[in-house]
């Protein structure tokens, strides 16, 4: 209290720049950082060939850190998320291989197979009060044993061309470049008529030449990274969902009534539920939404590897956990970003690529990735205890 | 200048300072919190520490118990006569300093025997010795005039029962200076007098005693001497014989008050609330914890609901407000329409708001920012297909910041870091911007500053002007006293009696609400 009345005192300086998260950009610079380490001790790292690879395989883990956060910003978890991937993907490969379903038919059942997986587990932790941590660890069994029967325990391969190339096909150079100048489009505009907004409310905007270069650094980024997909075969198909999925729920959860519902009930369920915000209903729809995004990631996968395994997905849900956690979300709930998340995962990804290029042992692989996951977490806390100081 | 404790005569002993804590200057980055504060209380004497809150007064008591380690400070502490210096809390406790917060710090999964003992469990061998422990347990329980069994959990005990447990920790630990933090904010009027005979006894046994309190009248009741501070500086330290309430108010605030419950005669409009023969039920135990409720509360009214803690009025409340777990029996009316409220939602869509006596646990969510608490409850209002405009949510916020004279640094601080004066002035926000039709205040100034208070009251009243149905819980009587048109006195469930603004009294409401005759 004592505080809040000097900087009272202070004129109202605002900051020049605006609001900078800096937590994220701590992260972006140490995914940079590991990024020119991989590259100084194998140059193939930073090759477009092995960038493209890398967001490839990243967008798995990448499309379910993007539910996960939502889950555990608002104090649950989902560990059934690998589970609902090797299942989901093994329902897609039954109906394209086995039943011979068209393309469009195959997506539209394995998302709504995803979707009631979660719809089913979101209401017993909502409605029936079985805590998120046991309903999942039971479903993480349920669902890969019914893998494993629906399957009969086989590999069951995928023929259908079209469905291969959700995982596995590349956008054109000119479409690439299309899509960057759009982005960039829509990037100018959208800022633009943030700012003509606030002004008509009469709130001070960052200065132009600021905001201005902050386009032309984000264009740019944009634009080196079509340029470098394009010199080797162009933007990959998963990426663009990645992408898409990260804009919508980032969108979600910071935009809408929804989202902010989800960090309220995280920060405090009984404050939140006195402001008369359903408890229930929005606990339920957070498991739908991994639900659904398991079975977009199972659709990747499948894809990718052309098959559907009865291993597949197996421990993804940690890998999604720890890239959170890496981006910052916080396991007590109420806090956590999409963007951090998908951050988290490239660093993990990196990780896994930037190790196996090197030709490091698997029994290292694992001993670094468990390191870094604490070590991550510790470095934030100790910075967080510094600014409350 | 002889230092008073070295003054030994036969009958020096009263007069020897059992702590000095003398220049204590405490810098935060970019604010001094204190200024070259002396505080000096004697042996056997109730010492009470006041002023608004942000003047410093716990900031004092953190250095005082190793909170704040040697080093972060600069200044001097002496106790019975020794220079001391302490590194943490255990170092403080083992000098014979215990604290009792103002937010209570027990376990609340542990038993109050385990509470009372925790840290300092009776251990033979390594082994905890149980039957000691709740033997020794009960026997503390017994001197703060508690008769429940020490193998009581924390949860099942009300806030007030907690707060005795606090005290019985606290006595424990044989302290010989003891700190009492706003002690008698959650007590009711019998558990102070509880309180009172505790500290006359310990005053009689040569503790010190630091009396941390907001509550003039228990001030003037229990305190030797008085310590003003302002603003991080000590103002004044007065006898109590010399002073009066007045004065020491004045000093706080640093001008004179003069009215400080500002009652307006209001024009009262229609029946905003009619609550007919209304029950609500235990949401576990097969009892009633309100029978046979009627109230009516009129347009620009402010109904007073009184009472001793425990009488049912939060339940009341929460049940109204559709967010009481028990089942609730009777009829509710609002606006000439009968009306079913089975949740929050339905509450607030019909025109109920209800600002909650625990404002940290259940008003706030304390790691979101001014404007995101603010919007919570009519994120709808501002927002098209569930796309919240968030230009409208700043200027709301703003807009109510600037009603209520917030102070806070900016919209984007996370309330959790404001006084708790301001973090209710958020929590009123949030209920006016959902435009109630009734306002339930549940302790509204609770724990917060005079001023602040001051500011809430008149809120009141300018909303009991626009014609908005207020219905006040408190356990302040001064406070339900000066600010009613109509009091309603609650015990054991029911209403016992209505007593119109000129009819009550201190008197006629305490003895209604104490079943007294």
């Amino acid at each position: 209290m004592e505080i809040k009345a000097v900087i009272e005192q202070q004129p109202k300086k605002k900051n020049v720049f605006g609001k900078i998260d800096i937590r994220a950009y701590t992260m972006i610079g140490a995914l940079i950082a590991i990024w020119i380490f991989f590259g100084m001790l194998n140059e193939t790292f930073l090759s477009a060939r092995n960038l493209s690879n890398l967001f490839t395989q990243m967008s798995v883990t990448a499309i379910l850190a993007i539910g996960m956060v939502l889950v555990i910003v608002a104090g649950h978890i989902d560990l059934s998320v690998g589970s609902i991937v090797g299942l989901t993907g093994g329902v897609a490969a039954i109906l394209s291989n086995w039943m011979g379903m068209p393309t469009s038919v195959v997506i539209l059942c394995t998302l709504l197979a995803g979707a009631l997986v979660g719809l089913v587990q979101g209401w017993l932790v909502a409605y029936r009060a079985i805590p998120a941590f046991i309903v999942t660890l039971g479903g993480m069994m349920i669902f890969r044993g019914a893998l494993m029967g629906i399957t009969k325990s086989t590999t069951i391969p995928i023929f259908d061309a079209q469905f291969i190339a959700l995982g596995s096909a590349y956008f054109t150079d000119v479409f690439g470049i299309i899509l960057a100048a759009m982005a960039v489009v829509a990037l100018f505009v959208s800022t633009f008529r943030k700012r003509k907004s606030r002004q008509q409310y009469g709130f001070t905007v960052s200065p132009l030449p600021f905001e201005l270069t902050k386009l032309f650094v984000i264009s740019a980024l944009i634009l080196v990274f079509v340029v470098t997909m394009n010199s080797y075969k162009g933007i990959p198909f998963p990426i663009i969902f990645v992408i898409a999925l990260a804009l919508i729920f980032s969108f979600i959860a910071t935009k809408t009534t929804f989202g902010r519902h989800v960090y309220a009930i995280g920060g405090n369920v009984e404050a939140a539920r006195l402001s008369g915000i359903n408890i229930q209903l929005h606990t339920m729809m957070l498991f739908v939404f991994t639900g659904l995004l398991s079975a977009i990631a199972a659709l990747v996968l499948t894809a990718r590897l052309s098959s559907a395994t009865i291993s597949a997905g197996q421990m993804y849900e940690l890998d999604a956990i720890a890239a959170c956690v890496i981006g910052g979300t916080s396991l007590m709930g109420g806090s956590g970003t999409i963007i951090g998340a998908i951050i988290g995962a490239m660093v993990m990804t990196s990780l896994d690529n930037g190790m196996s290029l090197l030709g490091m042992e698997t029994f290292w692989q694992y001993i670094v990735k468990g390191s870094i996951l604490i070590l991550a977490v510790w470095i934030d806390i100790a910075s967080r205890k510094r600014k409350t100081n | 200048m002889p230092d008073p404790y070295f003054q030994h005569d036969t009958t020096g002993v009263k007069r020897m300072y059992a702590l000095e804590m003398i220049n204590i200057t405490k810098e935060f980055p970019g604010v001094k919190a204190l200024d070259r504060v002396s505080f000096k209380v004697k042996k056997g004497e109730i010492h009470a520490l006041c002023g608004e809150n942000g003047a410093g007064k716990s900031t004092l008591m953190k250095v005082l118990s190793g909170l704040y380690p040697t080093g972060t400070y600069d200044g001097e502490i002496r106790i019975d006569g020794k220079p001391v210096s302490f590194r943490n809390i255990v170092d403080a406790e083992q000098a014979g300093i215990a604290i009792i917060h103002q937010e209570l710090a027990l376990v609340k999964e542990m038993t109050v025997g385990e509470n009372i003992f925790l840290g300092r469990e009776p251990r033979k061998f390594g082994v905890i010795q149980w039957d000691q422990l709740y033997y020794e347990a009960e026997t503390w329980l017994k001197k703060v005039g508690l008769t429940i069994s020490p193998q009581t959990k924390i949860h099942s005990l009300g806030i007030g029962q907690q707060q005795l447990v606090e005290i019985a920790k606290a006595l424990a630990k044989q302290a010989n200076i003891l700190i009492l933090d706003e002690p008698t904010a959650a007590l009711t009027e019998s558990e102070v007098e509880i309180l009172m005979g505790i500290l006359e006894q310990l005053r009689a046994q040569g503790v010190a005693c630091i009396y941390i309190s907001h509550k003039m009248p228990e001030v003037f009741r229990l305190a030797d001497s008085i310590t003003v501070l302002r603003d991080g500086k000590s103002i004044a330290t007065l006898s109590r014989a010399e002073t009066n309430e007045d004065e020491v108010v004045a000093l706080m605030v640093g001008r004179e008050l003069t009215e400080r419950y500002p009652y307006v005669k209001k024009t009262l409009g229609h029946v905003v609330l009619e609550v007919k023969n209304y029950s609500v039920w235990h949401k576990e135990k097969p009892m009633k914890i309100n029978d046979s409720i009627h109230i009516t509360v009129r347009a620009g009214e402010i109904v007073g609901i009184a009472g001793l803690m425990g009488a049912g009025r939060t339940e009341l409340a929460m049940s109204l407000f559709g967010a009481y777990e028990g089942k609730a029996e009777g009829q509710v009316w609002l606006e000439g329409k009968q009306v079913h409220i089975r949740s929050v939602q339905d509450a607030i869509r019909s025109g109920i708001a209800l600002v909650t006596e625990d404002r940290k646990r259940l008003g706030l969510i304390l790691g979101m920012d001014v404007k995101t608490n603010t919007t919570l409850a009519s994120l709808k209002n501002i927002s098209r297909l569930q796309v919240i405009n968030q230009n409208e949510e700043l200027k709301w916020s703003q807009k109510y910041v600037d009603e209520l004279k917030t102070k806070t640094a900016s919209l984007e601080t996370a309330v959790g870091t404001l006084s708790g004066g301001n973090q209710q002035k958020v929590v009123l926000a949030k209920w006016l911007m959902a435009k109630p039709k009734l306002l339930i205040l549940d302790e509204p100034t609770r724990g917060i500053d005079v001023g602040a208070k001051y500011e809430i009251y008149h809120l009141m009243n300018k909303l009991a002007k626009e014609g908005v149905a207020i219905m006040m819980i408190s356990s302040e009587l001064p406070e339900i006293l000066g600010m009613s048109d109509r009091i309603y006195v609650m015990r054991e469930g029911r209403i016992v009696k209505q007593l119109s603004h000129d009819e009550a009294t201190q008197e006629n409401i305490m003895m209604a609400a104490t079943g007294g005759e």
